[in-house]
């Protein structure tokens, strides 16, 4: 295994345990969630392939359902996401490409190519997570609050993150 | 052949999302279903570990007020017993004789190791599992004000759906009137609860208690919920919108019990018997 590989393998487990032990205890105002689990799919190498990413989606989905007592219901969301994933990165390519091998960080690509592309996904994982969670749609217009408040949550926390943590720009 | 197969390859990927997003589906359904033994949730040892360790931490900070809220109810409970055991006094020793009737309800202690409240579907995790006896569908209840149901059992631990839950509803009757409801979360409040069913004709009013029926035999009868804070009647429908005030304080669980009613069996058995119908 490459040196890039170990620290994705790590990486999984460092995301699943910090989402169910910390963040899982971590609401504001009884709507803001996070769900940083997310950021884990979204920040793997540009050119990971498709299948490969609904796969760890389900794997990791699965680990966090486990915890959230909610078979199925995270795994479902993250596959979705992880099959949106390319194709959005294909719609929003900057002038000139991507390099070959880049991780679609901030320090790579910039902050403002990094919110357009985090905060559609972020945006579209929570609202199928607390619609499919509800199974309700009287509930829809209180799911849209607790999107819009978790999906503000999620964000700064990977924000932040990204600011916190060294990254590399490719692998 | 050869070209269908062709297609299913060159649209490999969105196959394999139909495929992932149906098992998904099907996990999701199969997991709604109350009352089930299952190896994938937080009862599983490994994952309940986790918890029990992440609480242990947890534990520390609320020390004085678990302490505090337990030798409160000592006291409440020490007082129930004197009275009880003043009024037995006064009693002839052979007017209750069903020895099995006195003994209808047990009770287990357990310690709460995982507890949500801002979901819609909240889920409880305790310290006490098969190996305490424990069975899915018993009631659990803590300082006297009820809590939830049990789930999932594994040897060690289990899973509670909670009151707090979108799917999980009780049988409960306002206590001054005697009229009796469903109470079901509607999934925004964890302070509130709703009261449904309650038909036209009843005059509940603010602060009426309400608590559970007993007739599904889980709860035992008259185990406090929650006071009754506001209600409607809006003019096309056949029931009144009640919201109860809980009285329990679900974002401190600390301890809880979980009561094993011991005529269950018996009372549900008569009951397919005259209905035909499984419950």
């Amino acid at each position: 295994m490459t040196r890039s590989g170990i620290v994705q393998f790590v990486s999984f487990f460092v995301y699943v345990l910090v989402q169910a032990m910390l963040l899982k205890n971590l609401v504001l105002f009884n709507t803001g969630f996070c769900f940083l689990y997310i950021a884990y799919l979204l920040l793997l190498p540009i050119e990971t392939n498709v299948l490969v990413l609904m796969l760890l989606g389900f794997v990791m989905g699965f680990s966090i359902d486990i915890f959230y007592n909610s078979l199925g219901l995270h795994a479902l969301t993250l596959v979705f996401i992880g099959y949106l994933r390319n194709y959005w990165l294909g719609a929003i390519t900057p002038q000139g490409g991507y390099d070959a091998g880049a991780i679609p960080g901030m320090k790579a690509l910039g902050l403002q190519w990094f919110l357009v592309y985090m905060m559609p996904l972020v945006f579209l994982h929570h609202l199928v997570l607390f619609l499919v969670e509800a199974a309700n749609f009287d509930l829809f217009w209180y799911s849209m609050l607790k999107t819009i408040t978790s999906m503000l949550f999620t964000m700064t926390i990977i924000v932040t993150l990204q600011y916190l943590v060294p990254q590399r720009s490719r692998i | 052949m050869e070209r269908l197969l062709n297609f299913v390859y060159t649209y490999r990927a969105f196959f394999t999302l139909l495929l992932l997003e149906l098992l998904c589906s099907w996990l999701i359904i199969q997991n709604n279903q109350f009352q089930s033994t299952k190896y994938f949730n937080s009862s599983n040892r490994l994952f309940a570990r986790i918890h029990s360790t992440s609480q242990n931490i947890r534990d520390y900070f609320s020390l004085a007020e678990v302490n505090y809220t337990l030798a409160q109810e000592n006291a409440f409970l020490r007082k129930r017993l004197e009275q009880r055991n003043e009024l037995l006094k006064a009693m002839p020793a052979t007017a209750i004789k069903d020895s099995a009737r006195i003994r209808q309800f047990d009770f287990v202690s357990a310690k709460v190791v995982n507890n949500t409240t801002k979901y819609y579907k909240n889920f409880i995790t305790i310290d006490r599992g098969e190996d305490a006896g424990l069975q899915p569908g018993m009631a659990v209840i803590s300082s006297g004000y009820a809590v939830g149901k049990v789930k999932t059992v594994s040897k060690h631990f289990s899973v509670l759906i909670s009151l707090l839950n979108l799917d999980e509803q009780v049988s409960c009757i306002i206590k001054r009137t005697g009229h009796f409801g469903t109470a079901q979360w509607d999934g925004t409040d964890p302070t509130f609860i709703n009261l449904k069913y309650i038909p036209r004709h009843v005059m509940p009013a603010v602060g009426d208690s309400v608590v559970t029926s007993g007739y599904n035999a889980v709860f035992p009868a008259g185990t406090y919920v929650g006071k009754i804070k506001e209600f409607k009647l809006k003019e096309e429908t056949l029931f009144y919108d009640i919201k109860v005030e809980l009285a329990q304080d679900f974002g401190k669980l600390a301890f809880v019990e979980v009561i094993k009613s011991n005529l269950k069996k018996e009372k549900d058995s008569l009951e397919h018997i005259t209905t035909g119908e499984l419950k």
